[in-house]
């Protein structure tokens, strides 16, 4: 016998369920009087720094059919690739920015739409930029444990090449299934992420 | 501006033991099927977009944000069991995680959600909502007040039932922790018969979900209690740090 280490093991995820937007958008299913917003559904105001950007998608399962029950986080840095809140040693981030939103995808379309900025360059655990992108996490009924991925820009193309985390990714046709294509048609630069759970566009999740 | 690499690898999460949680493909649990990714996650070291996070303030919070009792009540409370869920936010190295929000929501008494797309025949109860939130405090605490939730049937085989539960959300201090979870309660012999629940491999795993009658902190002819106790991801950071975290 040795003696213990004494860790605890982390909480097993279970699933979101049908009815997450009880616990998380209650204004957006009709439940109001709880809370004055639903908690992440908050502008960014006019204060923050960037460019100002829209990102759009949907969630697909692997039958090609458009989730209309997820759930999506986006958590990422502001303009100067600082983030806020947190963990975030290297200098002050824009005080006017959380850095971080949730939305549900739409009931009926299923598109989720998130007004943000776009986020700045931050470092690699070894110092190497990492290209700019917004962090994903989508959790719904029939996924057991949140889902873990990243938006990177289309337009980013030089800072892309290099990035260290799509370098790494050894099977290169699944690159794109990350990478949010812009359109400046609507007169705000919108890029549109779609997110495949299964099957041949399959989008790469990570395990951090 | 750049750190140097030791101090970015200092502050990593251990690596999550994807044995413990339950796989992404449960077919028990049939709409995992095809909501399940099936090739291999890219496993990816902790970077400064992980191993930070959002900061939830108390000021956010309404007086009756942890009251389910109260937070929806019109013509009177709800009817139920009324109970207290309390425990601690913790990570893997048993320290507190203070500041941690932490979101709830749950069925009424009849096992029915108040939730548009919600079918079951049972009651809407007119002064439950079902929902809550609150914010651990220093030493990791949380509570809140509720009815004891019911258990319900739902589509998946032709007579499942889910066991009584509530859900959680909860935010450490890095977006890494970010977590999902059930709380299922002590003696329910109907927890071991739902397929989600068994999505989780193991039943010392399960055993982690459920929470514990604490008749000492039940109030008399008032309210029982229930502990729960809720553990996120550890950190190289806090396993050597005198501090609390999150100052």
């Amino acid at each position: 016998m040795v003696q213990k280490l004494g860790r605890l093991k982390e909480s097993p995820s279970q699933t979101a369920g049908p009815y997450v937007h009880i616990g998380t958008n209650p204004n957006f299913i009709g439940i109001h009087g709880l809370y004055a917003a639903d908690l992440g559904s908050e502008t960014v105001p006019e204060a923050v720094r960037g460019e100002r950007i829209v990102v759009t998608g949907r969630v697909f399962d692997g039958g090609g059919n458009i989730l209309k029950d997820a759930l999506i986080e986006i958590w990422q840095a502001d303009a100067d690739g600082l983030y806020p809140g947190r963990g975030e040693h290297r200098g002050a981030a824009d005080p006017a920015f959380t850095g971080w939103a949730r939305q549900p995808v739409d009931g009926v379309t299923g598109d989720f739409r998130f007004e943000t900025i776009k986020p700045g360059s931050a470092p690699y655990f070894d110092g190497r930029p990492m290209a700019p992108h917004i962090t994903f996490w989508i959790v719904a009924r029939g996924i057991n444990i949140g889902l873990h991925t990243r938006l990177y820009f289309g337009d980013e193309e030089e800072a892309n090449a290099t990035d260290p985390v799509l370098t790494r990714i050894e099977h290169r046709g699944r690159v794109p299934t990350l990478i949010a294509a812009r359109s400046d048609d609507s007169g705000q630069p919108t890029y549109t992420f779609d997110i495949h759970l299964q099957g041949d566009k399959e989008t790469v999740f990570f395990d951090i | 501006m750049r750190n140097d690499n030791a101090s970015y690898q200092d502050g990593a999460f251990f690596q999550r033991d994807r044995a413990w949680h339950p796989p992404a493909f449960t077919p028990e649990y049939k709409t995992s099927v095809l909501r399940s990714p099936q090739k291999a996650l890219l496993s990816l070291g902790n970077t400064i977009s992980e191993m930070t996070g959002p900061v939830f303030g108390h000021d956010m919070l309404g007086p009756l944000d942890n009251d389910l009792i109260r937070n929806y009540a019109t013509t009177g409370d709800p009817i139920g069991p009324r109970i207290i869920v309390y425990g601690r936010v913790l990570d893997e190295n048993a320290r507190p995680v203070p500041g941690a929000l932490v979101e709830f929501w749950q069925a009424n008494a009849g096992g029915r959600y108040r939730h548009k797309k919600e079918t079951y025949l049972a009651a809407i109860d007119p002064n439950f909502g079902g929902c809550g939130r609150t914010i651990t405090d220093e030493e990791g605490r949380y509570w809140f007040r509720t009815i004891k939730p019911g258990a319900y049937p739902w589509p998946n085989g032709v007579n499942d039932w889910r066991p009584a539960h509530i859900h959680f959300s909860v935010f450490g201090h890095a977006f890494a922790q970010r977590l999902i979870t059930q709380m299922y309660f002590e003696g329910d012999p109907m927890i071991w018969q739902c397929p989600i629940v068994m999505s989780i491999p193991s039943r010392e795993a399960v055993e982690t979900l459920v929470a514990a009658l604490d008749r000492a902190a039940s109030l008399p002819m008032d309210t029982l209690a229930y502990k729960f106790d809720i553990v996120l991801r550890g950190s190289r950071a806090t396993m050597f740090e005198n501090r609390k975290e999150g100052n």
